[in-house]
């Protein structure tokens, strides 16, 4: 790791006249801000902040859970829902916190940028005139060819090398700067992609039923939930689909093996093409990704009225969350006994069938908890009502389940119950019948147009390799001096004693365990052969011990 | 093969337990090794002060008899380092009949037992994960009782990779096997569950690739959260601290060498813990539309991954003491456990597949 101070900006230098008190403080605050300590402080708050969006239910990841809660905690909730912490990533609180934490790392990466940039293009600097204080130091015959010959050998090991007359400087490494800027210039880029995703970005959940009758065309009004960032318009992207098989593949203990979804899809512009999709690989259109997110059943139903007017529904029932997927829901006829002649409609003969369908029902009763999710032994437990549904009170209700205030305020009232098979008809006591001809699969929609995600895609790949660079790339220095023939050091005793000399030296510049060993096979690369070693061995001034350690054994106990 | 791995598994408990009982007599017979090793671990000094460019010729290696083979020569000693001391401390004949001695020989052959046998859970550990990989037909990976198994196994693993290239971080080994018989007791005892296929969610090569990395990082962190509380009780002792838990750290190797090794583990796993939380929301888009969504195992991630980047910030920032960057590599760890058992356990979310 660098040593890296604080603060590496300006020097403090007394001011010559009286600054401006606000500027000063403002300056101050800014220097503050982006410290190495603020940014260390704010992303423990960070962390910290984090927390409650886990412990807490969160509307977005769990709505249901955020309704009990208020119900089970009814002074609590209120209080806590003031402050944004059901909606904890995106409460004011949260927001401050990486704001400022990312306005900190603009303000440290800029002129971080800067400077990076200048020593890029710098030349490594000029060689220290005591080399022997460095932490690494040899002493070795020169080679053929002197400074320029050794500025080639470093050369060719990739090192940037400038050769000031006898001496040569070089430095390697820049790539730990470099990829410590990247790294930390993607993390504005993924903040940046997170914001396009939520301003442009939008989503619908749905439920789609197999067959001609159940196609969907995107807009806005098809889904049952949505979420529209600020910034889209009405104009989602045109396409319609039509679910035409769906396969569901089961293990015996009732565990999902493997889904797949066959559909029609007719893009704008396009002709109606097949296309699939399952869990884990999305339909990708064009504006739009549509996500295979569940699965269930859609009982069909015939219900023939009074009149021997024939209705079919064929509406998905729920899975209650069992493994066998047990499933609820309700068939509802609110056009019941319409008198085909006069076109009247009775308010109290409209009926309804609240239902509990076992896709494997055990063989013998009670029939309430389904045993696999496959249909191998299909059961529809039907209740019927007969009534008013209480639909035109102007008081939206599900429209899988049954609006159970008309039952309470006796306007609906209970008929009968009965278990059927499929094919299976059902006469109720006013002659009409029910019929059970079978179901339709049905699938669980998520469609979704997210414009940040390839910039999600880019900074993640900047990230991670911004942070290899910048953590397993090394800065480091290494001077040489070629000295007159002559000068060596008489008591060193060197075999080489009247030919010239040159003295190496290294300095790691950010921590670096590995670097006597990288020293030490430089300096007998410079040497150009066997020499080398005899002469590091041997030739190293005493009392510049370090010298002799460059091809010293890593010590351990 | 299911019931071949669970037995391996009890097995391997044991052999980490008796590694942790070896480990425990090595340090306990270490008090008269120290004694006769005149310089406190020199070489590790060196390697902190010097950035492992300094020198040091140890005390003790020309006139000590003891340690005869010169084993102390100097450089640095840190896990990146190079190759292995040669020497290991070599006894001459005419010392033998030394007690004290003795000791320390005694105290060596439970070093070195410690190890082989460590060596040899891991072996088992691996034969476990193998065997049980084979009867599920596929990574075994799909719940909490193989996830930590397999978490645990690459903290060995990376444990002996360590230990090879630098020997005299062995008396961490006591912490290590320590940590070990605790996660793969807990798996076998409090998270056993039997083998099923995956959910059709977890089938894909996301999946592998981010639980693969996820969990190799967590097992790095595991490693990496041993010598950080090891730098911190050893910090202590240095600093003459005699009270309960820096005693422990008496035999310990130096203060700066523990907090070196820190470092190099988290540099090492904090990228790959990255990457694989990337990859899990390049799979998250895949699976459930979206990248990030908060769940609470997504929000522990980012905890985790938060806490770590304070973590390096405050090692490479000067005015923030090393304990106290210490001190956020544990608290990193704790949050990476939150995740591993506490989510699963305390909150309900997509990935709470995981199941006790
Ligand atoms: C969004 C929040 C941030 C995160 C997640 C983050 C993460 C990291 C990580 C993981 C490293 C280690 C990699 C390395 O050593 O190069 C690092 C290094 C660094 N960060 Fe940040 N950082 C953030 C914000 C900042 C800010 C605001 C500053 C400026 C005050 C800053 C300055 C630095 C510096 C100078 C280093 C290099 C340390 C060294 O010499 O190795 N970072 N950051």
């Amino acid at each position: 790791m660098t040593a890296v101070d604080d603060r590496p900006g300006t020097p403090a230098q007394a001011p010559r006249r009286r600054p401006n008190p606000l500027l000063a403080l403002l300056r101050n605050s800014w220097r503050q801000l982006t410290s190495m300590r603020t940014a260390l402080v704010l992303l423990f708050l960070l962390a910290v902040a984090a927390i409650p969006g886990s412990v807490l239910p969160q509307r977005g990841v769990n709505p249901e859970d955020v309704r009990d809660f208020f119900t089970e905690h009814p002074d609590l909730a209120p209080w806590l829902d003031r402050i944004g912490a059901f909606e904890a990533f995106s409460s004011v609180w949260f927001s401050a916190i990486y704001l400022l934490l990312f306005t900190s790392l603009i303000g440290c990466i800029t002129p971080r940028l800067r400077d990076h940039v200048r020593a890029l293009r710098a030349k490594p600097p000029a060689v220290p005139r005591r080399l022997e204080r460095l932490p690494q130091h040899a002493v070795l015959p020169a080679p053929d060819g002197g400074a320029v010959a050794i500025a080639e050998t470093l050369r060719r090991r990739r090192w940037r090398v400038v050769v000031r007359g006898d001496e040569v400087s070089a430095e390697k490494g820049y790539l730990k700067e470099t990829g410590n800027l990247i790294f930390h210039t993607s993390m504005v880029v993924v903040l940046v992609g997170v914001a396009l995703g939520s301003w442009y970005g939008w989503h619908g959940n749905r439920l789609l039923v197999a067959g001609a009758d159940h196609v969907f065309c995107n807009t806005g009004q098809q889904y049952a939930e949505a979420s529209f960032g600020p910034r889209v318009g009405d104009d989602l992207p045109r396409f319609c689909m039509r679910l035409d098989d769906f396969d569901a593949r089961f293990l015996p203990s009732g565990q999902p093996s493997s889904y797949n979804a066959k559909v029609t899809v007719d893009e704008d512009g396009g002709s109606p093409r097949p296309a699939e999709f399952s869990v884990n690989s999305p339909l990708r259109l064009d504006g739009a990704n549509v996500y295979l997110l569940g699965h269930g059943y859609a009982p069909v139903i015939r219900y023939t009225d009074r009149f021997g007017n024939s209705q079919h529904s064929a509406v998905p029932f729920l899975s209650n969350g069992d493994i066998g997927l047990t499933s609820e829901g309700l068939a509802a006829f609110p056009d019941a006994n319409v008198n085909p002649d006069t076109g009247e409609r009775d308010p109290n003969l409209q009926m309804a069938f609240s239902g509990l369908y076992l896709p494997t029902a055990p063989q013998k009763p009670p029939f309430s908890r389904s045993e696999h999710p496959a249909e191998q032994n299909p059961l529809l437990g039907l209740v019927a009502y007969r009534g008013n549904l209480g639909l035109d009170g102007g008081i939206p209700g599900s429209v899988y389940q049954l609006d159970q205030r008309q039952v309470r305020n006796g306007r609906l009232t209970e008929i009968g119950t009965k278990e059927l098979r499929v094919g299976e008809s059902w006469t109720l006591g006013d002659g009409t019948t029910l019929e059970f001809l079978g179901t339709e699969p049905y699938i669980v929609l998520s469609v979704r147009h997210d414009p940040g995600a390839a910039l999600l895609l880019v900074s993640s790949v900047g990230l991670v390799l911004g942070l290899m660079g910048s953590l397993f790339v090394r800065r480091r220095r290494v001077f040489v001096r070629v000295l007159p023939a002559g000068s060596g050091d008489p008591g060193s005793g060197s075999p080489t004693g009247g030919s010239s000399l040159v003295e190496v030296a290294g300095l790691p510049r950010t921590e670096h365990p590995g670097f006597a060993a990288e020293f030490a096979e430089l300096v007998s690369a410079i040497g150009g052969d066997q020499r080398a070693d005899a002469a590091t061995g041997a030739g190293a001034p005493a009392g510049t011990g370090a010298g002799a350690s460059a091809g010293a054994r890593e010590g351990a106990e | 093969m299911s019931a071949l791995s669970d037995q391996v598994v009890s097995i391997a408990t044991m052999v980490y337990l008796l590694a942790m009982i070896s480990h425990a007599v090595e340090y306990a017979l270490g008090a008269s090794r120290a004694r006769v090793v005149a310089a406190p671990a020199p070489e590790l000094v060196g390697a902190a002060v010097g950035g492992g460019s300094v020198a040091v010729v140890s005390a003790g290696i020309a006139g000590d008899p003891v340690v005869g083979g010169g084993a102390v020569a100097g450089g640095s000693a840190g896990a990146a380092g190079g190759p292995v001391a040669a020497g290991e401390a070599v006894p001459a004949t005419d010392v033998a009949a030394d007690p004290a001695w003795r000791t320390a020989w005694r105290a060596e052959l439970a070093g070195r037992i410690a190890v082989g046998l460590t060596a040899l859970a891991a072996a088992l550990h691996l034969v476990a994960l193998v065997t049980r990989g084979l009867a599920a037909d596929r990574m075994p990976w799909g719940n909490m009782y193989e996830f930590v198994l397999t978490v645990s196994f690459i903290g060995v693993a990376a444990w002996l990779v360590v230990l090879v290239k630098v020997p005299s971080l062995r008396r961490l080994g006591l912490f290590l096997t320590l940590v070990m018989v605790l996660l793969v007791a807990t798996a076998e005892l409090v998270l056993y569950t039997p083998i099923v296929p995956l959910v059709p969610a977890l089938n894909s090569y996301w999946f592998i690739v981010h639980v693969s990395t996820i969990v190799f990082a967590s097992g790095l962190f595991l490693l990496g959260a041993v010598p950080a509380v090891a730098y911190l009780m050893r910090a202590g002792y240095e600093q003459g601290k005699r009270s309960f838990p820096y005693t422990l750290a008496k035999r310990l190797p130096a203060a700066a060498a523990l907090e070196r090794l820190t470092f190099v583990l988290h540099a090492f796993s904090f990228p790959l813990f990255t990457f694989a939380v990337i990859a899990g929301a390049i799979w998250a888009e895949a699976a459930w539309g979206r990248p990030w969504g908060w769940d609470p195992k997504e929000t522990w991630a980012f905890i985790s991954w938060v806490v770590y980047a304070g973590y390096l910030h405050a090692r490479a920032t000067p005015s923030v003491r090393r304990n106290v960057a210490t001190w956020l590599a544990i608290l990193g760890f704790l949050t990476v456990l939150m995740n591993l058992f506490g989510v699963n356990i305390f909150f309900e979310g997509l990935h709470s597949y995981g199941g006790l």
